[in-house]
C-alpha cells in the first residue's frame, strides 16, 4: 500500500474540511472495499479521511413513515435492528446477507452507496424504495443518485450523512450470491408503495443498479410471484463475466424477483 | 483531529494487556499484530478480505485484521487466538476442533476458532445452518467444512456448560 496522510476527524464538518484541504483525499468508511483497493494500488490518494470516529453519522431513526439510517451505520447493526425489522424487514434481510459476518461488522451503508459497486446490495434498496440520500450539501432522490458502474452523482468531497427510506406497504429482497465473494450475482429488491410498485436489480446491469420495466409492469398489475410467469428481461444491457453470462443473469432476475415477492407477501 | 504529517501513536489492549506503538497510517492491524507484537497465531491468508484466516476480535466483534488499519484499533480491545489460551490450556472451542479434527493443514484454524467464538457469544445455541451461515467469511481449502461445523456445534455446547 502506498503512503498517505491519515486524519481522524470527530465531526462531519471537520471531515469535509480535511477532504477539501488535501490534494487528493478519499473518505474511508468501513474500509471493506477501500482497503483492498488501496492494497492493489487501484487508488492512491494523498490523504485518507477516516469517518469511523465521526459520531453524528451513525444511528437509526424510525418514524411513522420512514426509516433513516446514518451513513456510518454498520451492516451488522442494521441486520440486528428490531426497529428496522418492524418497519422494513427486507432491509434487515438485505443487510444480513452482505458479504460475511466479519465484513458486516465493519462495512457501512454509506460506504457501500458511495462506492456503488454494480454487485453491491444496498443500491437496490435505495432505488427500490425510492429513498432519499442526504449529504452535507443537499438531498438527492434515489433516481438521481446512481450514475453507472462505480459512479454516483456525488460531487468531489461531498459526504453522505444519511439515507431516508420511505416505509412501503411491503417489500422483499432476494439474491443469488456469488458463492466465493457473496456479492450479488443477481439481487432483486421489490417494493409495493403508495406510489406504485418499484423494482431494482443489482449485480446484473452493465451500468449498475437499474429498474426492470417488464418486472415492474407485471407486478403493478398483480403483486404476486405468479404474475411473473412468462415475463422475460432483455439480456442486451446485462453483464457477462467469468461468473455468469448475460442471458443467465436475465433469467435469474425473474427467479429472484419471484422469491422477493414471495418474501414481501409473507410466503417464504 | 488526527495525525497529519506524523506517525500515529496508538494505545490499545491486546489479549488484556495494554500496548502502545507507533504505526504508519497504512499499517494494517494484522501487520501490527504479527510483525510488531510478534503474535503470529493470527494468519495472513489471502490478504484480499476473502478468507478470514486473519480474524480477530475488536471490542468483542469478529473482524478481518487484514482489512483494518492498525490506527483504527486505537483505544480498542483486541483479542487474538493467543488470548483464548493464556495459560497454554486450550479453551473449549479449541478443544472441540481438536476432538473433531476440525482441520487438516490448520492454516485457517485460528480464524475459524475466533469467528466461532464470536458466533457463539452472539448465539450460544446455534443450529447447523446458523453455523454454516456464520462461517461464510472463513474459507478452508482442506476439510470440506464437515468437521469444522461439528466442532463449532460441540464447542458451543461445551461453552454453554
Amino acid at each position: 500500500m502506498e503512503e498517505f496522510t491519515y486524519t481522524r476527524p470527530a465531526t462531519a464538518d471537520d471531515a469535509t474540511g480535511a477532504h477539501s484541504a488535501a490534494e487528493d483525499a478519499m473518505y474511508m468508511a468501513g474500509g471493506q472495499t477501500l482497503i483492498p483497493v488501496l492494497k492493489q494500488g487501484l487508488a492512491m490518494p494523498t490523504d485518507v479521511v477516516d469517518l469511523n470516529r465521526v459520531g453524528d453519522l451513525a444511528g437509526i431513526q424510525v418514524t411513522g413513515d420512514a426509516v433513516t439510517i446514518g451513513a456510518m451505520t454498520r451492516h451488522a447493526v442494521v441486520a440486528a435492528s428490531a426497529e428496522v425489522k418492524g418497519a422494513i424487514p427486507a432491509l434487515t434481510v438485505l443487510a444480513g446477507g452482505i458479504g460475511d459476518a466479519q465484513v458486516r461488522n465493519r462495512g457501512t451503508m454509506g460506504g457501500s452507496l458511495a462506492n456503488n459497486d454494480p454487485s453491491a446490495d444496498y443500491p437496490s434498496a435505495v432505488l427500490g424504495l425510492g429513498a432519499t440520500v442526504t449529504t452535507n450539501q443537499r438531498e438527492i432522490p434515489a433516481d438521481e443518485f446512481f450514475d453507472g458502474m462505480f459512479a454516483t452523482n456525488l460531487e468531489d468531497g461531498e459526504l453522505i450523512k444519511s439515507v431516508t427510506y420511505p416505509i412501503p406497504e411491503k417489500a422483499g429482497y432476494a439474491k443469488f450470491p456469488n458463492p466465493a465473494s457473496r456479492y450479488a450475482l443477481v439481487g432483486v429488491f421489490v417494493a409495493k408503495t403508495a406510489g406504485g410498485v418499484r423494482v431494482a436489480v443489482t449485480g446484473a446491469g452493465q451500468d449498475g443498479v437499474f429498474r426492470p420495466a417488464e418486472v415492474e409492469a407485471a407486478l403493478s398489475a398483480d403483486f404476486s410471484a405468479a404474475a411473473l410467469d412468462g415475463v422475460t428481461v432483455p439480456a442486451d444491457d446485462l453483464m457477462t463475466d467469468m461468473h455468469a453470462a448475460a442471458d443467465y443473469r436475465a433469467h435469474l432476475i425473474v427467479v429472484m424477483a419471484k422469491r422477493a415477492v414471495n418474501q414481501a407477501n409473507g410466503q417464504g | 483531529m488526527g495525525f497529519e504529517g506524523a506517525m500515529p501513536e496508538i494505545s490499545l489492549s491486546i489479549n488484556g494487556a495494554p500496548v502502545t506503538g507507533t504505526v504508519e497510517g497504512r499499517t494494517l492491524l494484522v501487520e501490527f499484530i504479527r510483525e510488531t507484537m510478534k503474535l503470529t497465531g493470527t494468519h495472513t491468508g489471502c490478504d484480499t478480505s476473502q478468507c478470514g484466516a486473519c480474524t480477530v476480535h475488536l471490542d468483542g466483534k469478529a473482524v478481518k485484521s487484514c482489512t483494518m488499519l492498525a490506527v483504527q484499533a486505537d483505544g480498542a480491545e483486541v483479542t487474538t487466538i493467543e488470548g483464548l489460551a493464556p495459560e497454554g490450556e486450550m479453551n473449549p472451542m479449541q478443544q472441540a476442533f481438536n476432538d473433531h479434527h476440525g482441520l487438516q493443514c490448520g492454516f485457517c484454524t485460528p480464524g475459524m476458532v475466533m469467528r466461532a467464538m464470536a458466533l457463539v457469544a452472539d448465539n450460544p445455541d446455534p443450529t447447523e445452518a446458523e453455523v454454516r451461515h456464520g462461517l461464510e467469511g472463513n474459507i478452508c481449502r482442506c476439510t470440506g467444512y464437515q468437521n469444522i461445523v461439528a466442532a463449532v456445534l460441540d464447542g458451543a455446547k461445551a461453552l454453554r456448560g
